[in-house]
């Protein structure tokens, strides 16, 4: 049993008591004194030339201070992007500029151009509606097979074919992996969207910029992820600011998703305007504009060929995608469908050949980038269904395929065809408890009684992998980082002996103030109550990543322990002097630093102190005070991994798609809280369900979003998902950090859509409608019923 | 949202003349207009409350059919109207949440004759009256198409009087986000004939389905439908669903709604 509080006890969210009483304090609800208010004008076309804006009628309306466009940002450096990826034929990848206000071209519908800035939002509002933007309309690319085909259609003038790179993983195996089709028995191939979506994060953006012209010191409080790279981004390579000059604070922050990783151009705008004003300037985006603006996740195009002998033997795998990166780059948004996709496209099998090709395509869109799973959920969605429709061709039961061609656990570590290195794992372990817990010998029975309710019921099955916990810099760094990602602690004992510590990580739903505190409580025998976990700001925390690519906890995480190892290792040496023994004497357990062999020992409070009031101390040797730094850069990525199975009732009349049942058997390593396990693994399954059957974001062919609201825009509800089986018994702790996690974040959303269709499509075969061989996300009720007609 | 001037009139008299002042608007459960002023699509300079007239607010009995004040929320009339009428109480209850049914009313709903809205259907399933302030309108004079009434510049709907049938049932089909009806069917059996409307599917809104009406009212069974369909001309295609869908979806409804009439 967990020690109470301790590694491994479901403690109970210590941040809920805030955020469920409303005490919460997140950017919308911090007020400065003398805090003006900013209205961004938006473009309602898809893609157009700014003739001029007219800026005078809206400068006279009453309570307005500023109106500034593009042309007042166009001497600042692009928002950049953060990864560059090379093309197969070595060229570089295609970087336009990412103003931080459109100048002389609106390229997507909500592309900001310029933004008015009033004492009050609704002098500002009415000011915005004074601006006149003379903008011609210019013709729209938003598909992406046109985006390629049509060299007139251009999104950035110099971007020809609006590709921004033709990627290929690994272009040396191809001709290997060409030669394996041509000889193969059975070639199964599938052609899938991965459905675009919005993060549709609970808290919209927001930001307020605050400058201070007596120090000359830039403060942000925004939404954000990661607000050290937030503040590298805007100081360095944005606005120019010297870095030391700009604090970025990221409060209480309700969910990210991915979508507040990233810089956005309203955080230097708002900055730029308080510079000007001399006072704060506050922007909230409302619904509307976070559908339109905020960076949209997935829409990948997918061709994906499974080269198989006639016992389902997986010889070879290939792939072509176009991927979609909107208008602009977002910063991560070249990273996503390259080392994030294609390099998990060997899955958990032992595929021998495998050849992914990736083109990004720019389109008059909203900006596309990591959104939960980032580039994995793909990954995981073209192999599974490959695999299931590989199954059906050839007449194989799908499990018995999956268990054959699974990495087996005497395997690791196991290098993959594209280029990692999975450290340990034991995937027919979690196939095995998925098919206990998810009662696979049942489903007959309950098949046959939905068909006495007129229901196809129907069974599918995936299995998943992620590399998470992103990532060694080193490695990062040849694949085209241009960051690093490591991520720090400091660990600071006060002199009574409770503990802040300051990290990286940054938690925006995730939990961290509980599960990072019961880990520093189990190492140093001090209660979770004495502990306090600061995150989100700049001026406090050491320079860490923060958190996106379930790392949290393996990386930010194993930057805590090693802090508090360094605490542990100086406390022994003030216990040995304190207690007149040998440094080698000295062991601590359970919060008490003790001479081995003897009774005599110190408790990490009488430590604690003496290390601050330090009267009978080594001084000569050892600095006074307890507080320690880490930072921890992992030795590889970690790898999670896991099997999932949906259940799902079909109305064969109207096309209606219900979950009845949801299981999932994963391997995170070892588990600090299960229960915030199990809430990020219900939370990732609600996602995916979400993307499997409900929600989408539809431009129309001139570009305008057609899903802006929840009128159009299908989220998952409670009603929509049935009760889940979740299992993390099966676990092998990573092989390479202190606590031996592995990331529980994305998994849910990166498992599930598989999981879902297959079992639609299972339904369907087993009511009769074998031509059905697959249907694109979202499966509303209308393409179900639509494909059961054709 | 543009400033407005509120009024909160105590009778029907009084909100009508505070309808004739200029950019004057009714405000009922503000559901619908409430969000559209919020995105500054709507900027009426007046808003005329009609929450505050007691004799437009509740359920009762009149003569053999049902009375429903124009200002009465879903949700009293989802319980009210259930021992009297219960698919209209199950309408009711299954427009929006517990807040939009706390809030919205019947009149509003009606006034507003979304196409994919719920009460529609049953106020033209049930052959229904709308009462004003000053007429009595037939429901198969009321709608008139895609957000368009009978009603005329400051008219208010005070009430609708539903005759009540021996069995009815509506069946909803939700449009997956916004859970108005992608298509609904009111089915409701007479002693003079059977009643079908369904709502959502046609661009033209609420309409009644007659020759699913002739085969019923010979026979109130799903088979008596069985072999029907509805032409998808004039049927609503967007994201949600084909033309096609949702004249299937119309079909198989009206089948399920004969099934469970009650
Ligand atoms: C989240 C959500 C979900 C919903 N789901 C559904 C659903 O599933 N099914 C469904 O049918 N509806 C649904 N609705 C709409 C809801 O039923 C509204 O209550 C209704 O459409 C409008 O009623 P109201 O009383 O709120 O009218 P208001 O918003 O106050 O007014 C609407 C319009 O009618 C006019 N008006 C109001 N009352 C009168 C009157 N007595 N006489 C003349 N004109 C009048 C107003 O001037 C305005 O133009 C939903 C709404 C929301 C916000």
């Amino acid at each position: 049993m967990p020690k109470d509080g301790g590694i491994g006890a479901s403690t109970v969210r210590r941040e809920d008591i805030r955020f469920l009483t409303g005490k919460g304090r997140y950017t919308a609800d911090i007020n400065l004194r003398g805090q003006a208010y900013a209205c961004f004008l938006r473009s309602e076309v898809a893609h157009g030339r700014i003739n001029r804006i007219d800026t005078a009628e809206a400068r006279a309306m009453p309570g307005v201070l500023a109106v500034m466009t593009g042309a007042d940002f166009a001497a600042m450096g692009g928002n950049p992007a953060g990864w560059h990826i090379p093309s197969r034929n070595g060229e570089a990848m295609k970087e336009p500029k990412r103003p931080v206000l459109a100048h002389g071209k609106v390229r997507h519908v909500g592309d900001a151009y310029a933004v008015v800035v009033a004492e009050t939002l609704e002098q500002a509002r009415d000011a915005a509606g004074a601006v006149v933007a003379d903008i011609t309309e210019l013709p729209a690319v938003v598909d992406m097979a046109q985006a390629v085909a049509n060299p007139d259609l251009r999104v950035h003038d110099e971007i020809a074919n609006n590709v921004c790179f033709d990627w290929g993983w690994i272009e040396d195996n191809r001709a290997a992996v060409d030669a394996a089709f041509k000889t193969a028995p059975h070639v199964t191939t599938l052609e899938l969207v991965n459905n675009r979506l919005v993060p549709n994060a609970m808290e919209p953006r927001a930001s307020i910029g605050d400058y201070d012209p007596g120090t000359g010191d830039y403060k942000l409080y925004t939404t954000s992820q990661n607000p050290h790279l937030s503040r590298l981004l805007i100081s360095a390579f944005v606005m120019g600011i010297p870095e030391n000059k700009l604090t970025v604070i990221a409060p209480d922050v309700g969910g990210g998703f991915g979508s507040k990783i990233y810089h956005y151009g309203e955080e230097a705008a708002v900055l730029a305007a308080s510079r000007a004003l001399n006072r704060p300037v506050k922007w909230v985006a409302d619904r509307s504009e976070s559908f339109l603006s905020d960076a949209h996740g997935r829409d990948h195009v997918t061709r994906i060929e499974l080269a198989t002998d006639l016992e389902g033997n997986f010889l070879a795998l290939r792939t072509e995608t176009l991927a979609n990166v909107g208008a602009y780059l977002s910063n991560f948004a070249t990273a996503t469908p390259t080392f994030l996709h294609g390099t998990l496209m060997a899955g958990p099998y032992r595929t021998p050949l495998v050849y992914v090709n990736v083109k990004a395509v720019f389109t008059n869109t909203a900006p596309v980038d990591a959104y939960r799973g980032a580039g994995r959920p793909e990954a995981t969605f073209s192999i599974e269904r490959v695999v299931d429709k590989m199954c059906r061709e050839l007449k194989l039961d799908p499990v018995a395929v999956r268990r054959k061609n699974l990495i087996q656990p005497d395997q690791y570590p196991y290098t993959t065809p594209v280029g990692l290195v999975y450290d340990t794992g034991n995937y027919p372990a979690t196939l095995d408890k998925l098919i206990e817990i998810a009662d696979f010998s049942g489903f007959e029975a309950r098949r046959a009684e939905s068909a006495r309710r007129g229901k196809l019921r129907g069974l599918g099955l995936s299995t998943w992998i992620e590399a998470c916990g992103i990532a060694p810099s080193n490695l990062v760094g040849v694949l085209g980082a241009r960051v690093g990602l490591y991520d720090a602690a400091t660990v600071r004992v006060n002199a009574t002996g409770n503990i802040s510590v300051m990290t990286g990580a940054h938690s925006h739903g995730q939990g961290h103030e509980t599960v990072f505190a019961q880990i520093v409580s189990d190492k140093l025998g001090i209660p979770a109550s004495s502990i306090d976990i600061v995150h989100g700001d700049t001026s406090k925390i050491p320079f860490g990543m923060g958190s996106y690519g379930s790392r949290s906890l393996a990386v930010g995480g194993s930057a805590m322990v090693k802090a508090v190892d360094k605490i542990i290792a100086k406390g022994k040496k003030i216990a040995a002097h304190m207690l007149e023994a040998a440094e080698g004497d000295i062991v601590f357990e359970d919060g008490k630093f003790s001479v081995t062999g003897t009774d005599k020992s110190k408790t990490f409070g009488e430590i604690a102190f003496s290390a601050y009031v330090p009267h009978n101390y080594p001084l000569e040797s050892l600095e006074p005070g307890l507080e320690e730094t880490a930072f921890y850069d992992p030795a590889n990525f970690t790898y999670p991994a896991g099997a999932y199975a949906c259940e799902v009732e079909v109305d064969a009349e109207t096309g209606r798609v219900e979950v009845v049942g949801f299981a999932c058997a994963d391997d995170f390593g070892n588990v600090m809280n299960p229960m915030i396990v199990n809430g990020q693994v219900h939370g990732g399954v609600a996602q995916g369900i979400g993307q499997a059957l409900l929600e989408a974001a539809a431009y129309d062919d001139n570009g305008q979003l057609l899903t802006g609201s929840y009128m159009d825009y299908a989220m998952p509800r409670a009603d929509d998902l049935p009760m889940f089986t979740v299992d993390h018994s099966c676990n092998t702790p990573c092989t390479h950090n202190p606590l031996g996690v592995k990331g529980c974040g994305e998994a849910g959303a990166i498992g599930s859509p598989p999981a879902v269709v297959n079992a639609v499509i299972d339904a369907l075969h087993r009511g009769g409608h074998t031509h059905v061989t697959h249907i694109d996300m979202p499966l509303t009720p209308s393409r179900v019923w639509s494909a059961i007609q054709n | 949202m543009h400033n407005f001037d509120f009024v909160k009139p105590s009778s029907v008299a009084d909100a009508v003349r505070a309808l004739s002042a200029e950019g004057a608007q009714a405000l009922s459960g503000g559901q619908t207009l409430l969000p559209t002023m919020k995105q500054r699509l709507a900027a009426p300079a007046v808003l005329v409350s009609l929450t505050g007239i007691a004799d437009t607010k509740g359920v009762s009995l009149s003569g053999g059919a049902l009375s429903v004040g124009g200002a009465t929320t879903h949700a009293v009339v989802a319980q009210e109207a259930r021992k009297h009428y219960p698919a209209l109480a199950d309408l009711a209850g299954g427009i929006g949440d517990p807040a939009v049914r706390s809030r919205g009313t019947i009149g509003g709903s009606l006034a507003n004759n979304d196409p994919s809205a719920c009460y529609p259907a049953a106020v033209l399933a049930s052959g229904a009256t709308v009462i004003t302030d000053r007429r009595r309108i037939a429901a198969d004079d009321f709608f008139q198409g895609m957000f368009a009434t009978a009603l005329h510049d400051g008219e208010i709907i005070t009430g609708v009087l539903f005759p009540i049938p021996e069995k009815a049932a509506y069946v909803k089909f939700n449009q997956p986000a916004s859970r108005f009806a992608l298509t609904g069917v009111f089915v409701a059996k007479y002693g003079s004939g059977v009643r079908v409307a369904v709502t959502g599917a046609s661009a033209n809104g609420v309409f009644r389905w007659t020759e699913a009406e002739r085969a019923l009212s010979a026979s109130f069974t799903p088979a008596a439908i069985a072999g029907l369909s509805l032409p998808s001309e004039g049927m609503i295609a967007d994201l949600h669903g084909s033309a096609a869908y949702r004249a299937n979806l119309a079909r198989v409804l009206t089948g399920r709604g004969v099934a469970s009439a009650h």
